[in-house]
């Protein structure tokens, strides 16, 4: 079996059986991505010799019986919003940036270091995390491994596409309104958020502070839950991080949940769902079923049309706030000519911001004013409780929530730039996990005739993803979605 | 119609550095003796991905500060953030308490020429500091900035318009500034920017039709750095104000003008605008995301109020009140808390507090003031010093020898006992020796000597100094003045 087509627990398995090198798991992750990203475009920035001499580390310490970690010799890939002290750029995908290099390691990135894992190279996105469909990204979108004219989604579009392309086995990407879980339906793939705090956001380029969450991708429920367990935890430099202890997560992922509630909200059926999207969703529902779970539909009044309009005033608000810092003063790209430090000030974030990055600074920057706070960020927030109430009432019932991750498949490039209401309405599914700091995931749950992938989201209370990954885990069991193959792998070598 | 009376009617705002070891929230140290940019990480230089930690021991601090000044802590402070942009601010945001602070509604008695008035204290809160922005001094076109003091932790003291002369807004700011330091808050050093003052300044004119007072528009005169500076710039500003409201008394008024920042040139004695109403700040404020809010324990404020020590004021009442001592020594003893803390324990040690504060005055608070240091440079144990007091007390050495015997246990680290012995230092109270020593002077003083037989008291000093004189003034002058008395008069 190819390197490149093993799940992150097989090569981990095979790495320690010493069936596999780190050395050759590194090389055919970069070849694959030799071959592919020229296509698909997943990766910003790859430092080739960096993970070869990591890989011979890990091949040496395993050789060694050195004790390793959890991911020895897995690559990796990371978003790049999050900062790597490797002298590779973290760009956000944002001109602003495009040259900044971290002083200093993400607390994930750490995390992963300790663990053994050989980080390949940092992901495309959108612009400071800012989007749907990686197309507001300053250096170009991402495609769509299933079908290349179409978007992988966003923002973490990038690692979504590098995993589901089989470039490399797992990536991290990050979740403000859906970041993670609607590129990984668009992609086929799994993509987790986690409960807000349950990984340090330390290192984390913030876009929407009480938002933003960093997440695993994986081809499998297994491959999520052993990134997820590499990098939760507590971290003293996060205030926001929760010491809360972190579960094995996949000491118990094959057992069921049983009995097993299944609340499907009303509000994550109606208008704008796409046909096929809710047929592979109503499927996916019924396999619980045959599982012996019980559906339950539920009411959550406010998690969707008020969830879309409260996220687009506290994400936009606290962004404002966040990127007040690019300036060109201390770092990153300063206009050449300006008058004074003003001027130096409005060139700089003129030029080196993209459309979208400017339109939610000014929607935050209006929302924050003198007289308008009441009225935007305030009541935002007071919308935000009453969601985080909607689903607090419904785990009172039921064990978990499911519906479809995203309204459509993957939409065609261009097909929604035009249009910043129709793109935001991409995340009308998603956005309200992360306005009540709650956990979720999508999986992969079937394709559309035109072959594109469709993902279930599943949301479950806060720290509960242990039992949230065996939910995921149990529907996996009875299907193959994972085996296939996007046709730009199939491209003969 | 008589003029209406104009009341200066003053607020002021200080900002005070925390006596912390590291920054209010990373763990760079907090240092004024650096090079510039050298206490500075990722996170006080405001880098993407970084987040703000809390200083416990800054929170410790100010609430320690908010609760000697009588404030309330509510039970829930937050954090927010204020935006504004500038190149010492590298975040382009400030962590402040908004509306929310950790400390509500205390007040400071403050002591002028004029009595003691009491000045209300709206509020105690935390935030950052900012750093430094330096224009260049080659005249070139460029400013440098130095980051060491950003993220330093500042307590900012608001206090209510309750100020109303130019020498009471220096007293409120030097009685802030003794509390600070007496609490070990801050060192309130006004050179190196530990402490800054900025009063809002504003006349009464009198009252409107409607009833409610009048006033002219605020002016807030910025970032003062000495209490000279604090006195002259109000003083200053209360003449412009009667002098504005002479010329234009129904325009001047802050119904029409508003509140207006001025800056202070401190060679020129004058104040200059830095920003009228219409160019305030939108500061945006918002809560603090990554940082959680601040809910103290009711517990762990009571420990914090049971440790704060006993304050100047009520502590210099106590000193006239239990040791009878004068009110300005008091005042100067209680003034410096390791100063009093060290008369105390020489009061004690000594067991006579009256002549424990005379040594203080006369010696100690003399060699203080001559070599500028405090208390604890001084290199003398209070102990040490009672035991020299004690063989004046008990006539082993008379006064003066005893001024003299104090210099040279500074000097070096020997006892009074010590240097006594070594340098024969012991007064002579032996009377068959002093009686030999006054014949002599009387024989040789016959002049003073008929004139204090003759009733003039004051000839008796003149005997009594050549007598010390021929003993190298260690004979004791108490013995040696019966001895005369006996002799001239028996």
């Amino acid at each position: 079996m190819a390197a490149t087509d093993m799940t992150a627990c097989r090569m981990r398995e095979a790495l320690r059986a010493r069936d596999l090198s780190a050395a050759d798991a590194t090389a055919a992750c970069l070849d694959a991505i030799e071959r592919l990203n020229p296509q698909v475009k997943a990766f910003l920035s790859v430092d080739a010799p960096a993970a070869h001499a990591r890989a011979a580390e890990i091949d040496r310490r395993l050789d060694a019986g050195d004790p390793v970690g959890l991911l020895a010799g897995v690559p990796v890939a990371v978003k790049d919003n999050m900062c790597t002290a490797d002298g590779q750029t973290t760009t956000c995908g944002s001109r602003i940036l495009e040259h900044w290099r971290a002083p200093y390691n993400a607390h994930v990135v750490e995390r992963l270091l300790a663990e053994g894992a050989v980080i390949v190279g940092k992901t495309n996105l959108d612009e400071f995390a800012m989007g749907s469909s990686t197309e507001n990204s300053a250096f170009g979108a991402t495609c769509n491994p299933w079908d290349l004219a179409r978007v992988p989604g966003g923002s973490s579009g990038g690692s979504a596409a590098a995993v589901a392309a089989r470039l490399v086995p797992l990536a991290l990407g990050s979740d403000t309104g859906g970041s993670i879980r609607q590129p990984a339906a668009l992609c086929g793939v799994v993509g987790m958020k986690p409960t807000y705090g349950r990984v340090s956001r330390y290192g984390l380029v913030a876009f929407a502070s009480s938002l933003d969450q960093i997440g695993p991708f994986g081809r499998t429920v297994a491959d999520a839950a052993l990134l997820l367990q590499a990098t939760a935890g507590h971290d003293a430099r996060d205030s926001t991080s929760v010491p809360e202890p972190v579960p094995d997560y996949l000491a118990g992922l094959e057992e069921p949940v049983a009995p097993l509630r299944i609340g499907v909200p009303r509000q994550f059926f109606g208008e704008g769902l796409d046909a096929e999207v809710e047929q592979a969703v109503r499927e996916a529902l019924a396999v619980y079923e045959r599982l012996g779970a019980e559906l339950v539909e539920v009411d959550l009044p406010h998690a969707t049309d008020y969830a879309i309009a409260a996220y687009y005033i506290v994400a936009p608000s606290e962004a404002s706030s966040n990127l007040a810092r690019y300036d060109g003063v201390h770092y990153g790209y300063r206009s050449a000519d300006h008058k004074d430090m003003i001027d130096m000030y409005m060139r700089s974030r003129s030029q080196g911001f993209g459309d979208e990055v400017k339109r939610r600074i000014m929607i935050g920057t209006y929302a924050l004013s003198a007289g308008y706070y009441d009225a935007y960020y305030k009541k935002a927030l007071r919308v935000r409780r009453l969601i985080r109430r909607d689903f607090d009432q419904a785990f009172e019932k039921v064990d978990c929530l499911m519906g479809p991750t995203t309204p459509t498949a993957a939409f065609r490039m261009g097909e929604k730039t035009a249009d910043p209401l129709t793109m935001y309405l991409s995340d009308v599914y998603t956005a309200s996990a992360n306005l009540a700091a709650i956990a979720g995931i999508s999986i992969p749950c079937g394709f559309t005739a035109a072959g594109l992938p469709v993902g279930l989201q599943i949301l479950s209370g806060v720290f509960t993803e242990d039992r949230l990954l065996r939910i995921a885990r149990m529907y996996e069991h009875e299907v193959d979605w994972a085996s296939r193959t996007p046709p730009v792998c199939e491209v003969p070598a | 119609m008589t003029a209406p009376e104009l009341i200066p009617t003053i607020g002021m705002e200080v900002h005070l550095h925390l006596k912390t070891r590291t920054k209010m929230f990373c763990a760079c140290p907090v240092r004024y003796d650096v090079r510039p940019n050298s206490c500075v990480c990722p996170v006080c230089l405001g880098m993407p991905g970084v987040l703000p930690v809390m200083n416990g021991r800054a929170v410790e601090l100010a609430v320690r500060m908010a609760l000697a000044l009588g404030c309330t802590i509510p039970g829930y402070a937050k954090w927010d953030r204020k935006h504004y942009y500038y190149p010492d601010l590298p975040k382009n945001y400030q962590i402040s308490e908004y509306d929310q602070p950790l400390g509500l509604g205390g007040h400071l008695d403050v002591e002028t020429g004029a009595g003691v008035s009491r000045i209300g204290i709206t509020r105690v809160h935390l935030e950052e500091d900012a750093g430094k922005l330096m224009h260049a001094e080659d005249g070139g076109n460029y400013s440098v900035v130095d980051l060491n003091r950003t993220g330093t932790p500042l307590l900012e003291v608001v206090s209510e318009p309750d100020i109303h002369s130019a020498e009471e807004a220096r007293a409120y700011a030097e009685a802030l500034r003794q509390l600070a330091v007496y609490l070990g808050v801050g060192d309130c050093n006004m050179q190196l920017g530990q402490m800054r003052c900025e009063p809002n300044i504003s006349l009464r004119i009198g009252t409107g039709s409607d009833g409610k007072p009048r006033y002219t528009p605020i002016s807030e005169i910025k970032n003062l750095n000495s209490f000279r500076s604090v006195e002259r710039a109000v003083a200053f500003e209360i003449a412009r104000h009667r002098d504005a409201c002479a010329e234009d008394p129904k325009g001047y008024t802050l119904e029409r003008l508003g509140k207006s920042t001025r800056g202070w040139l401190d060679d020129q004695e004058t104040t200059f605008l830095q920003r009228s109403k219409e160019e305030a700040h939108d500061y945006r404020y918002f809560p603090e995301p990554d940082l959680a809010p601040f809910v103290p324990e009711a517990a762990w404020v009571e420990g914090i109020r049971a440790a704060v020590p006993e304050l100047p004021r009520p502590r210099r009442q106590r000193f006239v009140r239990d040791y009878g001592l004068p009110q300005y020594d008091a005042g100067v003893l209680t003034a410096d808390r390791e100063v009093a803390d060290f008369f105390e324990k020489v009061a004690t040690a000594t067991g006579d507090p009256k002549t424990a504060s005379n040594w203080m005055m006369q010696d100690v608070m003399r060699v203080l003031n001559e070599r500028k240091i405090g208390i604890a440079d001084l290199g003398l144990a209070p102990e040490r010093l009672a035991d020299l007091v004690g063989l004046v007390t008990a006539g082993t050495i008379n006064r003066n020898t005893g001024t003299e015997v104090f210099g040279k246990m500074l000097a070096g680290g020997r006892s009074a006992r010590e240097i006594v012995e070594a340098e024969n230092l012991a007064q002579t109270s032996d009377e068959g020796e002093l009686q030999a020593i006054a014949d002599r002077v009387i024989a040789e003083n016959p002049g003073p000597a008929d004139d204090f037989r003759g009733g003039k008291e004051k000839a008796l000093g003149r005997l009594i100094g050549q007598a010390m004189k021929a003993t190298a003034g260690k004979a004791n002058p108490q013995v040696l003045r019966e001895v005369f008395i006996r002799k001239l008069r028996g």
